[in-house]
């Protein structure tokens, strides 16, 4: 049989099947779960079905959506190191006038410091070296770091009274993927993969892209903890896609062999499995030959997906030449493109070097411009192809800076250290009002004066934009039922279209 | 599901019909995604309420589960004034005007709780609809029921100490030892019967894999099939419990629950030196060290009398959490997650117990408040340790001991200090500070809320603490060994039992309180729970009893009745068929190909990895564990107990077939089925290099290729292939040759694939065609199944 019709054929027999094997139960599959003793459903003790978790045929874990969605995918572009605010979206003029002076105690207010600067004796105001202007509809304040996204500022929403309680990098990512600080919980991307899994059925409902910064190229170092599983079934981790040889960990076929081989091998493979079920009958082995199949498929979809040679060159003007260079923003926002189309659930993006401590004008302005276009190319291009509508793009880091200078201030530079109280993020896409502006900072940037966001809050506004009540995505481990959003959450109504 | 059950699924001529199944088969890969709080049961009683109610099998999971959360043991939670915790609070007056009950024993009208479980008013209905929770209608006629006859409450079940047991007749001619005859009794009572022996050959390669980690070999397989004596399968037993694997593969569950790892953890994730303390866990089992002793020494080794180095060395246990080496973290902060982790560990991997779920506050579901959770705290609060490390990456944080040649000489003989290229050993270990320092309860668990003042003190719930003890570690560790403790031993031959069974007689191994599962065979718990104890702890002793057992040696077919009646092997009328552990899925290729370095001790080694995993997320920290730079020669090819574990990018093959990510202590892994699962055995190079290396063995023993083939299959699976699938492999093989002689195949480069050089005595077509063919056998579902 030839490798397209076994394609065609094994898709049409799985195409009602998530990619990871484990949903698009109909209601006789929660049937047939229960009597495999499958515990996909939080059961009572008996094992019957409670009604909250009848199936009606949803994929995922979920009883279908808790309400209608807006969206049916995100993009996540998270900027890992913490992007300084100050310099990019929350313009503070007044920080310019009192550059140099003391950050008067009440504005501090008691906000712990990081281990950086507490011993710091000095804490000097510093306003941005960059100018603002103003742009779109309602004139919104946007840096000249920025010259793209300042194009797109109708489509977008920027948040500019984020908050968060972690001050140092490792917690405070952890803590935006995960809903915790400390290790150990599932991600975003896994959450939704198990509570409404898959649009796909030959790529991972979560895919992960990795980029470095320019600005700052020894900077953080990310953890593939912040897109694992947690307690939930590893079926649900991150897949990573890599600029490298391996796009995805193993998928090449031994070099010397070709699809064909393979194709023989598995059909062998399959032969004797089966063989093995009749006499011993454990459906595992079915299940055993099914992921095969799978993985044989994603050989092929993966570098489909990936191969990004016959964009036109329209493509490459708007995302930029770097798009061109695998592994970098560009390529990647590229590749989101393409993954979005491919209904991926969840695209997590990562780019590292924001975190700016010192040397802030010279390195943020080479992480602006790294990120700068393609982030707005993706915002376009998602539009130009109707994705956009359900599709939410999140651009943002895991803090924000300080508004006084870490180390010396010079007449020519400075530097940051991390702020939790308030940042800026922007989202875009489905269910979002574009062309607004969140929140507020005081004249100081420091404290939030209007609407603050929490973390729970971002993530309880995402789930909600995916038809998902945050409250109600749960997972029992260890007798507890965990959440994303742990025991907090609010949605942003204001921002919801 | 009858009728398309037994239907033959063939990939290549999938008809319509298999659509349906292959549909459903998602929820078959599902094993171990456990909401483990179920019962044993066959699915003909699910909709059927008992006659006589059980609080601890029938209410009690109900009401921990979606009553506790606000009627539970955290006081400061209570709802309403209503507490379900106690049959006193339960019983009481209520309401404002003292008008009312929520229950009356014996009466059903006047008991507001049934009224309102069975409301359909929002404002009235219990469990509230806000909080998520609701209750089944089969629930509901349970807690009805179970007041009407009376609302009798019974003690936690793991919190009474175990009881010595009667051993239920057993008048059936089958079964060795007692194990059986608990085993039979419940088999017998759900209408099924046990299942026959296991063939020889799998009988071997199950208890070859459960004890040593590693396949029998080709000749241990001919012996036992050759010895008919009647203690031929005691005899394999013993032989593999003497072996050194056996320790290797017992640390190797053992480094999942004291979450060992290579490096700190957090951020820049560098290394640390704790395989001196690895290479202490293999020794201890390799000398069978009584339980009580081996977890004392761990928990409180510095503080015996005349403690030995040895004894400190083994305190390492309650160091191996992760550690921060992030510049700007607020030291305090972190320090008192080391506690915590600390505390939670031996919550974990002793009691059974979620003792983290009382930092916040009082535990929503066990007798334990959050006084007494910093009480437990309190014990592993007195080391002169620091939230942040001091001096970068090459500093090891305090308190460590430094083990060089003398040390090892005079006591540490066991260390592999000589596999080092380092001199001098830096591990980290306890060493309780002269003035313990002072624990207070802190606020919804935050570093820097402190309140009242609490002392080491154990929860009465449990088991009161003696006033005898010291009130440190090692009186910690006596209250752990204490006769009465009800925990401990339960705990422990639990986690024997699943390391046999695959599953635990208490599935949640990592939970026997309120909201984990019910013991499926109580009276056998205890009886084995008492075993251990009164038989000297015996680690090897009571592995050997679970593998006499009739029960242990059953055969794996599951009928369609037994699968209809008991899904989940709850009654083991069966054996259990339980795929290879991450480890064993290496160690059997490098085994079975003759690759493996047996090797025992010293540093971690690195063996093939994805190129740049490492690289493409560190940051500036630099350090060793910057970028992946594998081992060479020998070292590439250690048992998977030895591959290096960075936390934060652990090694991608383990993760896929669910190693613990070794963040925090985990006493049970997922067992999964994925496709990413299926990509490393067909593509992982070293998988492909044991092919071609046992490929090449096998061409040295035999010149005919249906030998070479057997052999193979052999090696694999642990018995010959039979006709069909003989001829099977024997026609893939000669396909692969014409498509090799074809240059379908580039022999040369396939054969190129892994360190090992190229055997280039035989010829490079047959050596790819047998290659490809035993490619395919390590890739069978039979192959990475136990047996």
């Amino acid at each position: 049989m030839s490798e397209k019709k076994i394609l065609e054929e094994s898709s049409l027999i799985l195409n009602r099947r998530s990619f990871l094997g484990k949903s698009a139960l109909g209601v006789g599959g929660a049937a047939l779960a229960s009597v495999m003793g499958c515990n996909l459903f939080d059961t009572s003790e008996n094992g019957v079905l409670s009604p909250a978790n009848n199936l009606s045929g949803a994929k995922g874990i979920l009883n279908g959506l808790h309400h209608p969605a807006k969206i049916k995918r995100v993009i996540y572009l998270f900027q890992s190191g913490g992007p300084s605010q100050l310099e990019l979206f929350d313009y503070k003029p007044l920080l310019n006038v009192r550059r140099g002076e003391e950050l008067p105690e009440s504005i501090r207010n008691g906000q712990r410091l990081t281990g950086m600067t507490s011993g710091q004796a000095s804490f000097p105001l510093v306003g941005s070296q960059f100018d603002f202007k103003r742009y779109g509809k309602n004139g919104t304040w946007i840096s000249d770091l920025l010259p793209y996204t300042s194009k797109i500022v109708d489509d977008i929403c920027i948040i500019k009274s984020m908050y968060t309680e972690a001050i140092n990098h490792d917690p405070a990512v952890t803590f935006f993927q995960t809903g915790s600080q400390q290790p150990g919980r599932p991600s975003i991307g896994s959450w939704l993969s198990y509570g409404i899994g898959s649009e796909n059925d030959n790529l991972p409902a979560f895919t992960v892209l990795l980029s470095r910064g320019t600005g700052r190229p020894q900077g953080q170092p990310l953890y593939t903890r912040l897109w694992g599983n947690g307690f939930l079934h590893s079926l649900h981790q991150g897949v990573q896609f890599r600029a490298a040889k391996d796009p995805v960990l193993y998928l090449n076929d031994p070099k010397g062999t070709t699809k064909d081989t393979k194709r023989a091998m598995l059909d062998q493979l399959a032969a004797l499995n089966d063989k093995h079920y009749q006499e011993f009958g454990d459906p595992e082995i079915q299940s055993r030959i099914a992921q095969y199949e799978m993985a044989y498929r994603m050989q092929t979809s993966v570098p489909n997906v990936m191969n990004i040679d016959d964009e036109p060159d329209y493509i490459y003007k708007m995302y930029g030449t770097d798009a061109k260079i695998p592994g970098t923003y560009a390529a990647n926002c590229l590749l989101a493109r393409k993954l979005a189309e491919k209904d991926v659930r969840f695209i997590q993006l990562y780019h590292m070097g924001w975190d700016q401590h010192a040397d802030l004008p010279n390195a943020l302005s080479k992480q602006a411009k790294d990120v700068d276009q393609a982030s707005a190319a993706l915002v376009a291009d998602l539009k130009q192809r109707g994705l956009l509508e359900d599709t939410l793009i999140v651009w943002g880091g895991e803090f924000g800076r300080t508004n006084y200078s870490q180390g010396p201030l010079t007449a020519d530079t400075y530097g940051r250290d991390h702020h939790p109280r308030s940042f800026s993020m922007w989202m875009a896409g489905g269910g979002i009002k574009p062309g607004i502006v969140h929140g507020e900072t005081d004249d100081f940037g420091y404290n939030i004066v209007r609407d603050p966001v929490h973390v729970h809050d971002f993530q309880a506004t995402m789930l909600h934009l995916l038809g998902i009540d945050h409250k109600k995505l749960t997972y029992k481990y260890q007798g507890r039922r965990f959440r994303l959003t742990d025991v907090e959450g609010h949605i942003i109504k204001n921002i919801l279209a | 599901m009858k009728k398309i059950e037994w239907q033959i699924l063939s990939i290549r001529f999938i008809k319509k019909i298999t659509l349906i199944l292959l549909i459903v088969i998602g929820a078959f890969s599902c094993k171990n995604e456990a909401n483990y709080s179920e019962i044993a049961m066959s699915t003909k009683d699910m909709a059927k309420i008992p006659d006589k109610i059980d609080f601890t099998f029938h209410v009690k999971p109900i009401i921990s589960d979606r009553c506790f959360k606000c009627h539970g043991p955290d006081k400061n939670a209570i709802e309403g004034d209503f507490s379900m915790v106690t049959p006193e609070d339960a019983y009481k007056l209520l309401g404002k005007e003292k008008d009312h009950y929520a229950i009356v024993p014996g009466n059903v009208e006047k008991s507001e709780l049934v009224n309102r479980i069975f409301s359909t008013d929002a404002n009235v209905v219990m469990p509230p609809p806000e909080s998520n929770l609701d209750l089944t209608n089969y629930e509901k006629e349970i807690l009805k029921k179970w007041i009407e006859q009376g609302a009798e409450y019974k003690t936690h079940w793991a919190f009474t100490p175990p009881q010595k047991q009667a051993i239920p007749d057993n008048n059936e001619n089958w079964g060795n030892n007692e194990i059986d005859a608990f085993i039979l009794k419940k088999i017998k009572e759900n209408n099924l019967s046990p299942s026959a022996t296991a063939p020889k050959e799998k009988l071997i390669r199950r208890v070859t894999f459960d004890l040593t980690g590693l396949p029998p070999s080709p000749s241990d397989i001919d012996d036992f099939l050759a010895d008919t004596s009647e203690n031929a399968y005691e005899k394999v037993i013993d032989k593999l419990l003497d072996s050194q694997d056996y320790a290797e593969n017992m640390a190797s569950e053992w480094m999942d629950i004291a979450r060992y790892a290579d490096t700190h953890g957090y951020q820049d994730d560098f290394e640390r030196i704790m395989w001196p303390w690895r290479d202490w866990v293999i020794h201890a089992f390799n000398k069978n060290m009584p339980y009580d002793k081996f977890v004392t020494d761990q928990l409180a080794g510095d503080l015996l009398p005349n403690a030995s180095l040895e004894q400190i060395l083994a305190t390492g246990f309650n160091r191996n959490h992760k550690i921060t080496y992030e510049g700007g973290v607020i030291p305090e902060e972190y320090r008192v997650e080391y506690v915590e982790d600390r505390t939670q560990t031996f919550g974990t991997a002793f009691l059974g117990l979620t003792l983290e779920c009382a930092r916040c506050h009082d535990h929503k579901y066990d007798p334990i408040s959050q006084e007494e959770h910093f009480s437990f705290y309190s014990f592993f609060n007195n080391i002169d340790e620091q939230g942040l490390v001091p001096g970068g990456r090459n500093t090891i944080p305090k308190p460590f001991i430094n083990i060089t040649e003398k040390e090892k000489e005079d006591v540490l003989s066991f260390v592999q200090l000589q596999k080092s290229s380092r001199k001098n050993l830096p591990v980290m270990v306890m060493q309780e500070m002269e003035k313990p320092r002072q624990t207070y309860v802190l606020d919804r668990g935050a570093y820097d809320q402190p309140t009242t003042e609490v002392f080491p003190n154990t929860p009465t719930a449990i088991l009161a603490f003696p006033e005898a003890y010291p009130k440190n570690r090692l009186g910690l560790a006596k209250w752990l060994f204490n006769p009465d403790n009800p925990l401990t031993a339960r705990v422990a031959v639990n986690r024997f039992w699943q390391r046999m069974f695959g599953t635990g007689l208490v599935a949640s191994s990592f939970d026997f309180g309120n909201q984990g599962a019910l013991p499926t065979h109580p009276e056998l718990l205890d009886f084995l729970a008492i075993k251990l104890r009164d038989e000297g702890w015996d680690t090897k002793k009571i592995l050997k009893y679970i593998a006499l057992s009739a029960t242990y040696q059953q055969q794996t077919i599951i009928t369609k009745e037994a699968l209809e009646k008991d899904p989940t092997n709850k009654l083991l009328a069966r054996a259990p068929r339980i795929r290879l552990s991450a480890e064993m899925i290496r160690d059997q290729a490098l085994a079975i190909s003759g690759l493996l370095n047996k090797e025992i001790g010293g540093p971690s080694v690195k063996p093939y990895q994805p190129e740049g995993l490492w690289k493409e997320t560190t940051g500036g920290g630099g350090g060793s564990t910057a970028s992946y730079i594998p081992s060479e020669g020998k070292d590439l090819y250690r048992k998977s107990l030895y591959t290096f574990w960075k936390r934060t990018v652990p090694p991608p093959s383990m993760m896929t077939f669910d190693a613990s990510s070794r963040d925090l202590c985990s006493v049970i892994r997922q067992e999964t089925n994925t496709p990413l699962q299926a990509l490393v055995l067909l593509n992982d190079p070293q998988l492909v290099e044991a092919s071609r290396v046992l490929a090449s063995n096998a061409m040295i023993s035999s010149g005919d290729v249906t030998n070479q083939i057997k052999s193979i299959f052999k090696s694999a699976t642990s018995r010959l292939p039979d006709a069909e699938e003989l001829e099977a492999l024997n026609g893939y093989y000669s396909n692969m040759l014409s498509k090799i002689k074809n240059e379908e195949v580039n022999a040369a480069d396939y054969l190129s694939i892994g360190a090992t050089k190229l055997d280039k005595t035989m010829a490079v077509e047959d050596l790819a065609a047998l290659a490809l063919t035993a490619h395919t056998i390590l890739n069978l579902d039979e192959t990475i199944t136990k047996g």
